[in-house]
């Protein structure tokens, strides 16, 4: 029988929650590192026992542990992220230039084709490629070196890129997203790249539909069909059916189309969830209600998943890399909060149940299909 | 021998206990101190310095003898108590953070 394995990312350790494919009874190891920030974990596809985790402190600065036996042991790998050249600058807060400076990975993305291969996406935003498991990183600057780049703003969390997603029929083809730039595509291998945010309209900028400088908080896409992306931005919920050269809004009915995650059910590619969040400045739930909402046709019209949610005074939040589907069928659909509390459903979102109640904040989870 | 005591998540991090003991020709600083620790352990790179500018992480503290010498040029020589191995160099993590 297939297993999952789901890899929580917490604000004082890392978790490894393992099942078999009923989802039913869960086992908990970790915390791994604790006491310490782990952004994000994540396996390859090609070795799922190859694991990525991103342990990031003020104290200590960037560590990167690589596990090869799906998280029991941990080995420390490369953690030099040194920018390409002269780094320059980009804009800060208070619109000064200020220096491109690491700070942190955000984001881990294994290959899907080669074991050795993983992307990191990186505060100040930059993307690095290792193509050694992680023992050394290299920028792929042109990424940076747009011609936008020095107009780059960061949000409240920093100027971080925190989604990158490998099109699985196309290899020079990758597309990330940048708080607070915006969404970004290259079709040659990372060498050139191009602004993909036509169509977002942001009021928080002089001009709400400028090229970038749009809060893109995640992205997602279904592996069988990779032109089509769905976005949660900081305000609206938007899908592209070209690859991101242009975007409509289908946030519809939502309760407020503000929020963190946004994800793709696993075999039903018009089927998307996210989580609405009360903002500007509150971030948490609505009403105290924490609702899962299911669009199945793509967006524009949704339903409130609550089954098995805290339906009163939950004031929690969920964090754009805080969700995630298995591939078992029915569908399992995973979410963490910021209360400690690690979500599932094994049937597509219809009902819910915690798996652990008291971990630290979450700050990702990542999910495996086990065969 | 020079003695290093190092902070809590840094010891889990090299496997290693409270205190570690590191080979340092002369002279005896901060920077040689630290260049032996990470040929020992290198998975501390990073973590005690910046990488590329090699400046103490603005969190961490070099303590040695009763003083604080964090703000000691890098190339200045510890006390001799640090250099003999009679006293250790204390690298220690800011008591802040929740």
């Amino acid at each position: 029988m297939s297993g999952i394995r789901v890899l929580v990312g917490t604000h004082k350790g890392a978790f490894v929650l393992t099942s078999d494919g009923t989802r039913k009874k869960w086992d908990v190891s970790g915390p791994h590192f604790g006491g310490l920030d782990i952004y994000h974990l994540k396996g390859s596809p090609v070795d799922p026992n190859r694991i990525f985790a991103s342990q990031a402190s003020d104290w200590f600065g960037q560590v990167v542990h690589r596990s090869d036996d799906g998280g029991k042991t941990w080995q420390t790998v490369g953690n030099e992220f040194k920018y390409d050249g002269d780094p320059g600058t980009h804009r800060w807060y208070d619109d000064t230039p200020h220096p491109w400076e690491f700070k942190r990975v955000w984001h881990f993305e294994p290959s899907l084709t080669d074991p050795d291969t993983v992307y990191a996406g990186v505060e100040d935003a930059g993307l690095f490629r290792s193509s050694d498991g992680g023992g050394t990183w290299q920028e792929i600057a042109g990424l940076r070196r747009h011609a936008s780049g020095p107009n780059w703003a960061p949000g409240a969390g920093g100027l971080c890129l925190h989604t990158i997603l490998l099109d699985p029929n196309n290899p020079e083809r990758i597309f990330i997203a940048i708080s607070a730039a915006g969404a970004f595509r290259t079709d040659d291998g990372g060498k050139t790249w191009q602004p993909i945010n036509r169509g977002l309209r942001s009021e928080f900028m002089p001009d709400p539909v400028a090229e970038v400088g749009h809060c893109v908080h995640r992205i997602a896409m279904h592996r069988s069909r990779p032109d089509v992306l769905f976005m949660q931005k900081h305000w609206d919920v938007m899908r592209s059916d070209n690859s991101g050269e242009s975007w409509q809004e289908v946030s519809g009915n939502l309760p407020t189309d503000f929020g963190f995650v946004i994800d793709v059910h696993a075999h039903e590619p018009e089927t998307i969830y996210v989580v609405p969040i009360k903002s500007d400045s509150e971030h948490f739930p609505p009403e105290g209600k924490l609702r899962v909402y299911r669009s199945r046709t793509g967006g524009n019209e949704w339903e409130a998943l609550t089954k098995g949610l805290p339906q009163r005074e939950c004031y929690v939040n969920v964090l754009r890399d805080a969700m995630a589907v298995d591939s078992l069928d029915p569908c399992g659909v995973y979410f963490g909060t910021t209360g400690g509390q690690v979500y599932a459903s094994a049937n597509a979102g219809d009902s819910w149940a915690p798996i652990v109640r008291d971990l630290p904040a979450v700050k990702s989870v990542e999910v495996q299909t086990l065969p | 021998m020079i003695r290093v005591i190092l902070p809590y998540h840094l010891r889990n991090l090299a496997g290693v206990g409270r205190e570690v003991s590191v080979h340092v020709d002369d002279p005896v600083t901060q920077r040689s101190v630290l260049d032996a620790l990470e040929v020992g352990y290198p998975m501390l790179r990073g973590t005690i310095r910046d990488h590329a500018t090699k400046l103490r992480r603005p969190m961490l503290r070099f303590f040695a003898c009763g003083e604080d010498l964090s703000h000691e040029p890098p190339d200045s020589l510890l006390p001799v108590e640090v250099a003999s191995g009679r006293e250790p160099l204390l690298i220690v993590g800011a008591i802040a953070g929740g």
